[in-house]
């Protein structure tokens, strides 16, 4: 089973929240924020085989091509420009979706590949961990997230998504069976919970809240929740301890207190979906 | 000498938009025969690569020169590679943008601007996301 922990607002705690999760429950960490992987610093996995992800991208043939410039009319991305005097490309905008391909009439395109990030695969004891990297100054993270996401080990895999409700994100829900979404009680957390709430719907996925940086005296997450009929899994106090512990790269369950929080929303989360 | 402006209007009395890939319409002017007609900028719509589909647009009309505010590398390259020369100028009418390169009073440009310049951030599209 594959849980998605998502958030919408950025910096609210998923990574905090998947990687403690993943030691408390023994679950297998899947890092699917390729656009900047954090995860791998607080569980410090071992042995790491690494592979490269690459994508098809068009090669023009100079001595066969036209320049009729349909290619070019039909590439959604604006990858594809004709000028006077030949077929420029934007590696970058291309999605290797093959369409020019199809509409050259005159055999002047075939595909290479390019290599456009990469997937790392560690354990730490018996805990699977995965992440996928996007190289820097590339734009599509999605072929990164499908490559990285296909042929997950068995089991439950936790899968800390990107922040927002991007391609990224919509990507990586199309591999899980449930959400936990990570929120804090802010104007900005609740507003982007709404939007996750929203998207992970359109996905028709069991979701359930856990609230970071809990402050007892703001209930505005608590009362969406109620009213929205979601269940809050648990909260994590905003704590001084809490920071200081992640900041210097550890993991928070090393805290006795927060130990039994988390395996108290491991209960839970056990509940809430089927687990098996 | 057929001459495209980025403009907020359909004519000759619209302001200029200092913005080359999200402007709302490119007016072609002959310098011979006067004004020839606006066309809607297709890259203001697209996703991604606004300034690459406004620069197709651009030489797909066989222009010769672009007077526009700024321009990012990817539309500015392909540009002067197809030795379509870009104008610089400021949000003034069109009409008087046009007389200025007449005058001789426009400069060239050759300083590139930043990629993305022309997206509203407030639109929706946040800078992570993905395409």
């Amino acid at each position: 089973m594959n849980i998605a922990i998502l958030s919408g607002k950025g910096g609210t705690g998923k990574t905090t929240v998947s990687t403690n999760l993943s030691l408390v429950t023994g679950s297998n960490y899947i890092d699917c924020d390729v656009e900047e992987p954090n995860g791998f610093i607080f569980l410090k996995p071992s042995q790491i085989a690494s592979r490269e992800v690459k994508m098809d991208y068009p090669l023009v043939d100079t001595n066969l091509c036209a320049l009729c410039g349909a290619c070019a009319k039909v590439c959604q991305f604006n990858a594809l420009v004709r000028t006077k005097k030949k077929i420029t490309l934007f590696e970058k905008l291309c999605h290797g979706c093959r369409a020019c391909g199809l509409m050259c009439n005159h055999g002047a395109l075939t595909f290479g590949k390019r290599v456009v990030g990469r997937i790392e695969e560690g354990t730490l004891w018996d805990i699977v961990c995965k992440r996928g990297i996007l190289n820097v100054g590339e734009l599509m993270a999605v072929p990164v997230i499908k490559e990285l996401l296909t042929n997950l080990p068995e089991g439950v895999n936790l899968l800390d998504c990107s922040p927002g409700t991007s391609c990224n994100v919509v990507c990586s829900l199309q591999y899980a069976d449930s959400a936990v979404l990570v929120t804090e009680p802010s104007l900005f957390g609740l507003h982007d919970l709404k939007m996750a709430v929203q998207l992970v719907r359109c996905f028709n996925l069991p979701l359930s809240v856990i609230i970071n940086k809990y402050n007892p005296e703001d209930d505005r997450i608590e009362r969406y929740c109620q009213q929205e009929n979601i269940r809050v899994l648990g909260v994590i106090p905003y704590d001084r301890e809490v920071v200081r512990v992640y900041s210097s790269g550890k993991m928070v369950v090393q805290l006795p207190e927060y130990r039994e929080r988390f395996e108290k929303i491991a209960k839970n989360l056990r509940e809430v979906f089927p687990w098996n | 000498m057929k001459v495209a402006i980025s403009s907020t209007g359909r004519d000759l009395n619209s302001m200029l938009d200092t913005r080359f890939g999200r402007c709302n319409y490119f007016i072609i002017y002959d310098v011979e025969k006067g004004f020839v007609k606006a066309m809607e900028n297709r890259g203001q719509i697209s996703g991604g690569g606004a300034g690459i589909a406004a620069a197709q647009q651009i030489m797909d009309e066989d222009i010769d020169m672009v007077i526009t505010g700024s321009m990012g590398p990817n539309a500015f390259n392909l540009l002067r590679n197809s030795d379509i020369k870009v104008y610089q100028c400021k949000n003034i009418q069109v009409e008087k943008a046009i007389q200025m390169l007449k005058d001789g009073g426009l400069e060239e440009l050759t300083q590139v601007g930043p990629a993305h310049a022309g997206i509203g951030m407030g639109s929706g599209k946040g800078f992570r996301g993905g395409r």
